[in-house]
């Protein structure tokens, strides 16, 4: 498009305009530099997880070219995969991460919305008050957090310290404040009138919500999906504290605790279970980023 | 389709009075725009019959029942938003029907309105097209759409043409002309325009700090603007307003504007301003179109002076002149072949019989 107006403008003008485009080539000259460099830093890692994981425990401890594979095997991953303790984490990961996110999702939209547009006493103080829980470390969170379960096993004879739905009540401490954030600043982001002119077109709050908002800020309510996805998936610290039986853990806490025997450690099973554990977050980003995309620019072009 | 009455509406947010206590009455059918300048109460106005805001005092009845407290979906209005507000994610037809499918109408029913509304528009091959697909004026009429496939008591148009260039926005205001002209619902419309509140209202209201200044055909405001506000704010270029006073000249009343200039008043406009205080600042109003060029023969109650222009700005069909009288800029319109050019003189003649005084202090119209 921009070339388009270069080549239609006059000889005086394509000066100027040539002077933009050198600015601009140099600085995508720079972008790429700096994007590449990126890329190596973060693509490095996985890359050595994955060359790893196709070697035998000889070969990883062989004094060999650690960059490539001699005799490669795929013994890691069938040993994982046949292995009824490692599908039992990636089943518990599963069912918290799936739970987790639609928790977050069924309080924080409608919360986002009350305190994006149902203008209250004390609505901006709450919804900075939001954030700043979200402020707060976990590792500051787990000890109040382990005590109460402590105090509500005691009082109600309800056990749920060692059992994996326990994360379903405490991921959401980190996830609905941030995707509670996330959704205010997507709904605020709607013009006034739109739900004006659903109120009037008879419309109630919670069809304003649904029937407007919702599919308005689907861009919005993917990436704090994503989020929300993500956190649970990749939690550490609350489930190593909160989850102690092998039965009852999840993917992260799982790998450490069941492939490092002591001082052994199997690292071509932790970088195969690492990979297999890093798959369907890829996989939902690779899925929902299209949607993502297709959902900001859906009917910018004429068609 | 109903009447509208405010009674003594007002409008408090924290401190500030926005609307302060206006009356209004309108009738059945009636097509009344609200003009002002920013600022004045009008949009709040429109938002308070809309039920958009609480009112703080006073009563609004739609079709002779109070509304206070209804809310706007109980209230039978539609309304048509500066920006459109169209459902980004829905068609053209989706946005039409909205309204209409919360409602549960019967299919039917729903089409047959958006093919009707559609006709009427113009718009029945964009049915099925996105908002972001169509260009403004396209996404103003399927706005209007919306408010017509609900077919409501009454009609509010907030500034729906200030996002549309010149060219469209005097297109798209034949067309809501036309469309109340077929549909003949009870309209409120609020413009910062003069020229769209002239040429599309019954009747006007002209606000001002949140008061009513003056209600009125556009022809009596224009003729019979009852403050030097109106008087100002209604007309384009603006009225003139020249500081003078009124003597006495041999028995005969006249209006001094200058040491060399005075004009005696036409016996109408004598009699008229007859009981004035001599004494009394007043302003000489004057639109542009009754200071022309001299003619050669003279008519009743003109009269002529000499001035040195300031400014000449050729229309094609006219000239306006502008030059200076008592520290005031005043403008004229002259024929484009009567030789006005900047900085020379030239001879002018005023048109007293379409003259107003008006008070310098209170700015009241005598």
């Amino acid at each position: 498009m921009s070339t388009l107006t270069i080549d239609k403008a006059g000889p005086t003008r394509k000066v100027k305009y040539g002077s933009m485009s050198r600015d601009r080539a140099w600085a995508l000259r720079w972008s790429y530099f700096f994007l590449i460099l990126f890329a190596i830093f973060s693509l490095v890692p996985p890359l050595y997880m994955l060359i790893t994981s196709l070697k035998s425990s000889a070969e990883i401890s062989a004094a060999t070219n650690p960059w490539w594979v001699f005799h490669p095997t795929l013994s890691n991953y069938i040993e994982l995969l046949t292995s009824n303790q490692f599908l039992r984490f990636f089943w518990n990961s599963a069912m918290v991460a799936i739970i987790v996110v639609t928790i977050t999702m069924l309080i924080s939209v409608p919360a986002a919305f009350a305190l994006a547009r149902m203008k209250f006493w004390g609505s901006a103080t709450l919804a900075t008050g939001v954030f700043l829980t979200y402020l707060i470390p976990d590792s500051l969170l787990f000890l109040p957090l382990f005590k109460m379960l402590v105090l509500v096993g005691n009082w109600t004879g309800i056990q749920l310290i060692n059992r994996w739905y326990v994360l379903l009540f405490i991921y959401p401490t980190l996830t609905v404040p941030f995707c509670t954030w996330i959704m205010i600043g997507y709904f605020a982001s709607i013009p006034k009138e739109l739900d004006e002119a659903a109120i009037i077109d008879g419309a109630s709050w919670f069809q304003t919500l649904t029937r407007i908002f919702i599919p308005v800020a689907l861009p919005g309510l993917i990436a704090a999906t994503i989020f929300a996805f993500t956190v649970s998936w990749a939690q550490f610290l609350y489930p190593l504290v909160f989850t102690t039986s092998t039965d009852q853990l999840v993917l992260p806490v799982g790998i450490i605790t069941t492939l490092i025997k002591g001082d052994v450690f199997n690292w071509g099973q932790i970088m195969t279970g690492a990979l297999l554990g890093a798959a369907p977050p890829l996989i939902i980003y690779a899925f929902l980023m299209d949607y993502y995309i297709a959902g900001l620019t859906a009917g910018a072009t004429k068609g | 389709m109903a009447e509208v009455n405010l009674r003594k509406v007002i409008k408090r947010y924290d401190e500030v009075e926005a609307v302060r206590g206006i009356d209004l009455d309108i009738a059945d059918h009636e097509f009344v725009v609200l003009v002002g300048p920013s600022g004045c109460g009008k949009s709040t106005t429109l938002r308070m019959i809309a039920g958009l805001e609480d009112i703080s005092g006073g009563d609004i009845l739609i079709g002779g029942d109070v509304v206070n407290d209804v809310p706007p979906k109980d209230r039978d209005i539609a309304m048509v938003f500066q920006n459109y507000a169209l459902y980004p994610h829905m068609t053209v037809a989706e946005n039409m029907s909205f309204g209409l499918r919360l409602k549960r109408y019967p299919k039917a029913e729903i089409k047959s309105r958006i093919d009707e509304a559609a006709r009427m528009l113009d718009i029945v091959e964009l049915v099925d097209r996105k908002p972001k697909q169509l260009s403004g004026g396209q996404r103003q009429r399927v706005a209007m759409g919306r408010a017509i496939v609900r077919n409501p008591k009454v009609f509010l148009f907030d500034e729906p043409l200030s996002n549309l260039d010149a060219k469209l926005r005097v297109q798209m205001r034949i067309e809501i002309k036309k469309v109340h002209q077929k549909v003949r619902t009870t309209t409120v419309y609020v413009t910062h325009d003069q020229v769209e509140a002239m040429t599309l209202a019954d009747r006007v209201v002209v606000m001002n700090h949140g008061r009513i200044e003056q209600i009125g055909t556009p022809t009596e405001l224009y003729h019979h603007p009852a403050t030097r506000f109106v008087a100002s704010f209604i007309g384009s270029p603006a009225m003139n307003f020249i500081p003078c006073q009124l003597e006495d000249a041999a028995g005969k009343p006249q209006v001094r504007i200058s040491d060399k200039i005075a004009f005696p008043l036409p016996a109408a406009r004598a009699a008229r301003y007859q009981k004035i205080p001599r004494t009394d600042k007043l302003l000489l109003g004057i639109r542009p179109e009754h200071i022309t060029e001299a003619s050669a023969h003279s008519e009743p109650g003109v009269e002529s002076f000499d001035a040195v222009l300031d400014v000449t700005e050729p229309m094609g069909m006219e000239t306006l002149i502008y030059f200076t009288l008592q520290g005031a800029q005043v403008c004229g319109r002259v024929n484009p072949n009567a030789g006005a050019q900047d900085g020379a003189p030239l001879r002018l003649a005023v048109d007293l019989n379409n003259m107003h005084l008006l008070n310098e202090v209170t700015g009241a119209v005598l």
